[in-house]
């Protein structure tokens, strides 16, 4: 029980920033600037990663729940918690910032014609629920139960509902930039993959701090209930953090 | 099998006898063309306009079937005394998602035809039997996935908000698909009757992976 997740914190978080300074770098003065869409493109570099690391957080958070049903350990349903949440932060980034691209490119805050965007939404909405999910459950062993049970669910809910939204389009959006199509610039996709990186460096070095802090919190909790007696301690409110 | 027919069999009887369920899901639905009637102000519709319609109206009803299903057992202690029993804890997903399939159908049985008087332009007699295969698959989309939400549900403190608001996201590719499947079917010039099977397909598969996960993580929801 005495895991700190402390270890190896500052090396991480220098990672993610000299990586994401990198990455910035490269954005701004290293890819070419995009014949169509000029300077306000260079925001894919942040929005894509950033919806990208969204949807494995999710996905990882549905593989800590599996593990707390098959081991039952508190330990990995605290794991997925934080790893959804953190998901759901990045995910609101995402969001805005495909907001802010679509409005630059396409006119519109908005764009129904576009199935990535469509699914992440879709996607966001349902795991906006887990907190109050969790909220809304009393006691916690159950709590922790009924959360995984509902991460593994919408995990799994990731991959097909992009499936079915993208079907679902008249046309897909002509799109300037495609993972998959070979147009991506030699230059752009070396920015690319190294913000990439990066959002992935800050992902893991934010869940880790999360899950130190929680940590820590417990423990001080448990050393204060030993030395100080059970009834100095200050009830501990309902909530939707694993305890 | 034997178990989950038992406990279907007294879901059953326990509608037929205080018919609380199926009534009010026809009620809402009837209610649900009249608002559309108003809101749409139309006297018809037709094609994908008829298809979303159908679709959303179906979704609000089923979300009513799926509050009440887990209700008796949490207030009455049927979920303890199937607990105690030494039975498979899954016959009460298998139970339960049959019950709400059935109550489903009763409610599209008497929904398609008020749909038809109050709103749909083009007849429904040559593309029945596509609308019914639509309807069939959709109905075990809503019916699995509605157990699911409500035994995730029914033991929140919140438990007519979180069933819904977790239910709805959940169905939404089902729904696609159910919705642009149906309205090809509604449109006035359609003779040949055939839903386009790539709508189908994407159902039938949401269907089964649904089932098998709910199947495989049901045994969580009932441990106690």
């Amino acid at each position: 029980m005495h895991t700190t997740y402390g270890k190896g914190l500052r090396g991480l978080s220098i990672a993610a920033i000299v990586t994401i300074g990198a990455a910035l770098a490269l954005a701004f003065f290293y890819a070419p600037l995009d014949a169509n869409q000029g300077f306000i493109q260079k925001i894919f570099y942040i929005h894509v990663p950033l919806a990208i690391v969204t949807l494995c957080g999710f996905i990882f958070g549905a593989l800590m729940a599996v593990q707390y049903l098959r081991t039952g350990d508190r330990r990995w349903d605290m794991r997925s918690y934080v790893a959804i949440h953190m998901a759901l932060i990045f995910g609101i980034v995402g969001l805005i910032t495909g907001s802010i691209w679509a409005k630059a490119s396409w006119g519109h805050w908005w764009v129904w014609n576009e199935p990535t965007l469509v699914s992440y939404l879709i996607v966001l909405l349902l795991f906006c629920t887990y907190q109050p999910l969790r909220f809304s459950i009393e006691d916690p062993e159950r709590q922790s139960r009924y959360a995984s049970v509902f991460a593994i669910v919408a995990g799994a809910f990731v991959p097909l509902n992009f499936i079915a939204v993208r079907l679902a389009q008249q046309y897909v959006h002509p799109r300037v930039l495609t993972l998959t199509g070979g147009n991506l610039p030699g230059s752009m996709l070396l920015t690319f993959l190294v913000s990439l990186l990066g959002i992935s460096l800050l992902y893991a070095t934010l869940w880790k701090y999360e899950m130190a802090a929680k940590n820590a919190r417990s423990q001080v909790r448990r050393l204060r209930r030993t030395l100080l007696g059970e009834d100095t301690m200050r009830p501990v409110g309902r909530s939707a953090a694993p305890s | 099998m034997r178990t989950a027919l038992v406990v279907l069999r007294k879901d059953l009887r326990m509608e037929m006898r205080t018919w609380e369920t199926v009534p009010a899901m026809v009620l809402l639905a009837l209610v649900t063309f009249v608002i559309f009637h108003f809101g749409l102000n139309r006297d018809t519709i037709a094609g994908q306009e008829a298809a979303g319609v159908l679709t959303a109206t179906l979704l609000f009803a089923a979300m009513l079937g799926v509050n009440r299903l887990f209700v008796a057992e949490r207030e009455q202690g049927g979920f303890d005394a199937f607990l105690l029993a030494p039975v498979d804890r899954s016959a009460m997903l298998v139970a339960k998602a049959a019950g709400l399939f059935i109550f489903l159908t009763a409610l599209e049985v008497i929904a398609i035809p008020a749909f038809k008087l109050f709103l749909l332009g083009p007849s429904l007699g040559p593309v029945l039997p596509g609308l019914i295969l639509i309807l069939v698959l959709a109905n075990v989309g809503l019916a699995v996935i509605g157990t699911l939400v409500s035994a995730i549900a029914v033991h929140t403190r919140a438990r007519d908000l979180i069933g819904p608001v977790i239910g709805l996201p959940l169905l939404i590719p089902a729904l696609i698909a159910t919705a642009r499947a149906a309205g090809p079917l509604f449109n006035a010039g359609h003779v040949s009757g055939a839903p386009p099977g790539k709508w189908l397909a994407i159902l039938a598969l949401y269907d089964l992976v649904f089932a098998l996960l709910a199947y495989a993580v049901f045994d969580f929801l009932l441990e106690d």
